[in-house]
């Protein structure tokens, strides 16, 4: 079984290093890390922290924009594109098990996406650190944030696969993935934060919003790093959103996420006909 | 592996339905080990259907299927299983020979079986480069090598030689032998009837999701009893009387076509003959494939 596995693991990761998945990837995270922390250095002084820290917050944000969107861009493709290629029927009618598959995709994707966020968010990190200092706090709330942000983007390629195997084809797969990142990423907190506003300081907003926020992969990526860090939360002003919570609500959400997204892209796979 | 040793792929009474679209009824059929059977039909007869159905890539509506013993779609019965789609696709990104150590590490073969076959099918010096950059010929070989990794005990070869040069042709069937021989049970679902008539041992034709015919070539003839077609050229002027002596239709001014049976074939000859010298030459052409395959195939069933 894990032979199978790391095989299929080992041939997709060639093909993402072969078509330039891995090198565009990391080319973008270090782009847009490197320049929101040196756009956003301006706070250090009035809060008094490192800048490391400032970079820390402002990369929170960027992560959660990026790490989904570049999980789902690899994965869209997995099953749908293979079916479309007509790769998958071959490859099923050897003795390996549409888990062991999905499994091997994953491994190898998620690889190409970890080097993509470290590096990326390594970099820009290294380069705060050199410039503007840094502390045993900053440097832990920068391991934190890439070990969170590479959980996020399993949480997305799991999503990913799902959204392949249930669209007939490579171009609907991409849309729903699309719609996916929307919803996730966007609307589902402008509808939150609509019914916050509307609550007005209700029993909406003590109760019921933390635990909303924390159900969402992104947000709970948020809440992990800001409740993390006092001074994370200081920075990025969210210091008051999981104040509600237990410590673990967050953590439990963007750990179960990935095994249930995949669960979910297993039965969806099952349904396949090649 | 196998727990019926006469035979290695079993379907019986096999039906699927898509909705209220019967795709195939009743079909029931055997493979030896080291036999080779073709499967005809025309597109949409159900063969591509009936050889998922075998594969497990979807499930039968009634019926039953052994495949090697087990049950299709069993880890048993893919490791038993070698496989050749119509249209062979592979990682345009990957090389020959990591296509192949994919598959080979997926059958559990050892990765060094991976270079010996690529030689065996040609793609030796092809090994190394990308499969985007390959032939339609050269991936089909490379379908054909996966086919041939490890022992299996039954092939499904769908459309084998389509996209490859007479050459190739001739070493696929070549190879076909060879997997007979060591005895694979091998179905080819096939077109090109001309090819299959001299390198099979059996003909099973489908029409419309069912069975129409299964048997060696010699009986299905045999059954049919279609006509042996004799052409005779006459000597200059002579066509005219040798239509009135034997009957039959002219044909470009010098021919005569004649049809006969089987049975009344030597008969037909000795009057042949005994027209002495105005008879030029005679060309005699048994039923083929292709004319049994009309027969079946055709609407007089």
């Amino acid at each position: 079984m894990i032979t199978r596995i790391l095989a299929i693991a080992a041939a997709e990761f060639r093909t993402v290093r072969r078509n330039r998945w891995v090198f565009t990837a990391t080319l973008m995270m270090v782009l847009f890390a490197l320049a929101l922390t040196f756009a956003g250095s301006a706070p250090t002084g009035v809060l008094g922290v490192d800048l490391l820290t400032v970079s820390v917050a402002s990369m929170t944000t960027l992560a959660v924009y990026l790490a989904p969107f570049l999980a789902l861009m690899i994965a869209f493709d997995a099953i749908a594109g293979e079916v479309e290629r007509g790769t998958l029927g071959l490859v099923l009618t050897y003795p390996l098990s549409r888990g062991e598959m999905l499994l091997g995709k994953f491994l190898a994707h998620l690889t190409a996406l970890a080097i993509a966020i470290t590096v990326g968010l390594g970099a820009a990190g290294l380069a705060s650190a050199l410039s503007g200092g840094a502390s045993a706090d900053s440097l832990f709330a920068l391991t934190r944030l890439i070990a969170t942000a590479i959980l996020l983007g399993a949480c997305f390629l799991a999503l990913g696969y799902a959204a392949s195997a249930l669209s007939g084809s490579a171009a609907g797969a991409a849309g729903l993935a699309v719609g996916l990142w929307l919803v996730f990423v966007v609307l589902y907190d402008l509808g939150l934060l609509g019914a916050v506003v509307f609550d007005n300081g209700g029993s909406f907003t003590k109760s019921v919003f933390p635990w909303l926020l924390a159900a969402n992969p992104a947000d709970a990526f948020r809440l992990w790093n800001v409740a993390g860090s006092e001074q994370v939360a200081l920075v990025s002003g969210m210091a008051g959103a999981g104040a509600g919570l237990p410590i673990w609500a967050a953590p439990l959400s963007l750990l179960l996420w990935p095994v249930l997204a995949l669960l979910m892209a297993r039965l969806a796979f099952a349904r396949v006909e090649p | 592996m196998m727990d019926n040793p006469t035979h290695a792929l079993i379907v019986e009474n096999l039906g699927k339905r898509y909705g209220k679209m019967e795709v195939l009824k009743g079909i029931g059929i055997t493979v030896a080990p080291g036999e080779r059977v073709a499967l005809l039909g025309h597109n949409g007869a159900g063969k591509s259907t009936l050889i998922k159905l075998i594969l497990g890539l979807t499930h039968p509506s009634s019926g039953r299927i052994s495949v090697a013993g087990h049950a299709p779609g069993s880890t048993a019965a893919r490791t038993a299983t070698a496989y050749l789609p119509e249209q062979v696709a592979f990682h345009k990104s990957l090389t020959g020979r990591e296509q192949l150590t994919l598959f080979a590490r997926l059958a559990g073969e050892h990765p060094k079986t991976v270079m010996p076959l690529l030689d065996r099918v040609g793609l030796g010096p092809a090994a190394q480069q990308r499969i985007g950059t390959w032939s339609k010929g050269m991936r089909q070989r490379l379908g054909l090598a996966q086919a041939l990794l490890g022992h299996r005990h039954v092939a499904l070869l769908d459309e084998p030689t389509s996209g490859l040069d007479p050459m190739s042709r001739h070493d696929l069937y070549a190879i076909i032998d060879e997997m007979a021989a060591n005895g694979t049970a091998v179905l080819i679902a096939s077109h090109a009837l001309t090819e299959l008539e001299a390198r099979t041992d059996r003909i099973a034709i489908m029409r419309r999701g069912e069975l129409v015919a299964d048997d060696t070539l010699a009986r299905l003839s045999a059954r049919a009893a279609l006509p042996t077609r004799i052409r005779l050229t006459a000597r200059e002027g002579a066509a005219d009387h040798v239509q009135a002596q034997l009957g039959g239709t002219r044909v470009n001014g010098c021919s005569v076509d004649l049809q006969c049976t089987t049975d009344q074939k030597m008969a037909q000859l000795s009057r042949i003959s005994g027209l002495g010298e105005v008879v030029r030459d005679v060309e005699m052409a048994p039923p083929s494939l292709e004319d049994l395959y009309r027969h079946y195939c055709g609407e007089g069933m």
